[in-house]
């Protein structure tokens, strides 16, 4: 059984209030039945360096991704590591982490690939948790393993790959990267290590709309009408687009996809987790470079 | 393949000894024994370099001595702790050493440590371009010395 919906005034101006909890709804219903919380951080080692009591680890690098099929782990594997952490197909899972929330949307998005019914975000990570002086812990929990069924990742809904964001141009991209990265800007300075990618720059027509922009200083998610104007207003989206976010290496662009999807309420949001690291070495796909967000090309490369 | 001086490779070593699941540990360990700025530089952080290839805050400098005794000073918040843990690894094994030795120093210095099936692709990277600037900031001051 799910935990019930926190009644928060606060989180009604949203599409989906169901996917936000607060600290405060956090902390009243630790240790509750069937709730399993799990940390999601940037850094590996900082839940080793005190957690919120009860909450589990979850590592994006060693236990989401496969490691030879450079892609997430399948339905069975999955299912294996749910089960290890406790958690059933019904349990509420509150996920939170570092960086306002970033990595912690990107488990999030994770566990959506996996169909996982009720997964929330805790409003402000673990930024806000500390910041309010709240217990933490650095015991490391018993888990009662459970059983959790195998089921399929679902890519095709919220999921986007190479040649889908090629058939997509023409359609509402977000670039969620810094500017820097967005316009293509290099440091040629000797003896700094350089970019990951081939070329720098951004996919045609995608607007730079840095993931950061949605979170305020404490952490937590701006509230409706800041994202609406800086979704709509100055990136240009319009109610009902299809749109496909974003970044380096998908991460990032997790954050983006919860802000447009759960947040905003878009029906159709994609996250090219590819990103960057694919597109801005793939043969074949065109770039624009500097802060223009780029015409289509007419011709559009090899691949397009 | 260019040695290491005795203390990284002693670190190396410890690192390598220690079965994979406990490595993340070490580095835990090593991140809580980063030696605080000295007051001189304590006073005045501009004068470190940031290291932006780090996805958490890392500053450092480094200061060649006289004799070419090379000092290395490093700050980053807690809570970086990975980021702290690389740092306090080279603090550790390269503080004292000569300006040769750390130029000697082999660029898979961090893949020796054995952590690339536990720590992201950037991460390691990282800790590359933290190596890469101290031996740029040592080449430049023999330049000017």
């Amino acid at each position: 059984m799910s935990l019930p919906l926190e009644n928060n005034p606060n989180y009604a101006q949203y599409a989906h209030p169901e996917r936000l909890v607060s600290t405060d709804w956090l902390a009243t219903n630790l240790g509750a039945k069937n709730l399993v919380v799990l940390e999601s951080n940037e850094d590996i080692l900082l839940y080793s360096t005190g957690h919120i009591p009860g909450a589990l680890k979850i590592d994006w690098f060693t236990e989401l991704n496969d490691e030879v099929t450079r892609d997430y782990v399948e339905g069975a594997a999955f299912a294996e590591l749910m089960a290890s952490k406790g958690i059933s197909r019904d349990s509420t899972v509150v996920i939170y982490g570092d960086k306002s929330n970033w990595w912690a949307a990107y488990a999030l998005w994770v566990f959506t690939l996996f169909g996982h019914e009720d997964v929330r975000l805790l409003d402000g990570g673990r930024d806000k948790w500390i910041a309010e002086g709240r217990e933490t812990s650095t015991e490391k929990p018993a888990v009662t393993a459970t059983e959790y069924p195998v089921i399929e990742r679902d890519d095709s809904v919220i999921r986007a790959y190479l040649p889908q964001v090629l058939e997509h141009l023409g359609n509402p991209l977000i670039d969620v990267r810094s500017l820097e990265e967005y316009t293509g800007e290099r440091t040629h300075m000797p003896n700094y290590p350089e970019e990951g990618a081939m070329r720098g720059g951004h996919i045609p027509t995608a607007a730079s709309v840095p993931w950061g922009k949605a979170a305020a200083a404490d952490g937590t998610f701006k509230s409706r009408a800041e994202l609406e104007a800086i979704y709509f207003e100055e990136a240009g989206l319009k109610p009902g687009d299809d749109v496909v976010a974003y970044c380096r290496i998908g991460e990032r662009s997790s954050h983006t996809w919860f802000v447009l999807k759960h947040l905003l309420g878009f029906e159709s949001v994609r996250n090219y987790d590819g990103s960057w690291t694919e597109w801005g070495n793939a043969v074949g796909v065109p770039i624009v470079r500097g802060e223009a967000n780029g015409e289509l090309p007419v011709k559009r490369g090899a691949r397009a | 393949m260019s040695a290491l001086n005795p203390a990284l490779a002693e670190i190396v070593e410890e690192f390598s000894e220690v079965p994979e699941a406990d490595r993340l540990e070490l580095l835990l360990d090593y991140s809580r024994e980063l030696p605080e700025l000295p007051p001189h530089l304590a006073e005045h952080p501009e004068l470190l370099e940031q290291v932006v290839e780090c996805q958490s805050p890392l500053f450092l400098i480094v200061e060649v001595g006289a004799d070419q005794v090379v000092r290395l000073f490093f700050s980053a918040p807690p809570e970086a702790p990975t980021t702290r843990g690389f740092a306090s690894v080279l603090a550790a094994g390269l503080d004292g050493s000569s300006a040769e030795e750390i130029l000697a120093v082999p660029e898979d210095m961090p893949a020796r440590l054995g952590l690339s099936r536990a720590l992201s692709p950037l991460r390691m990277r990282g800790m590359s371009a933290m190596l890469g600037r101290i031996k740029r900031q040592v080449t430049e001051q023999l330049a000017t010395a």
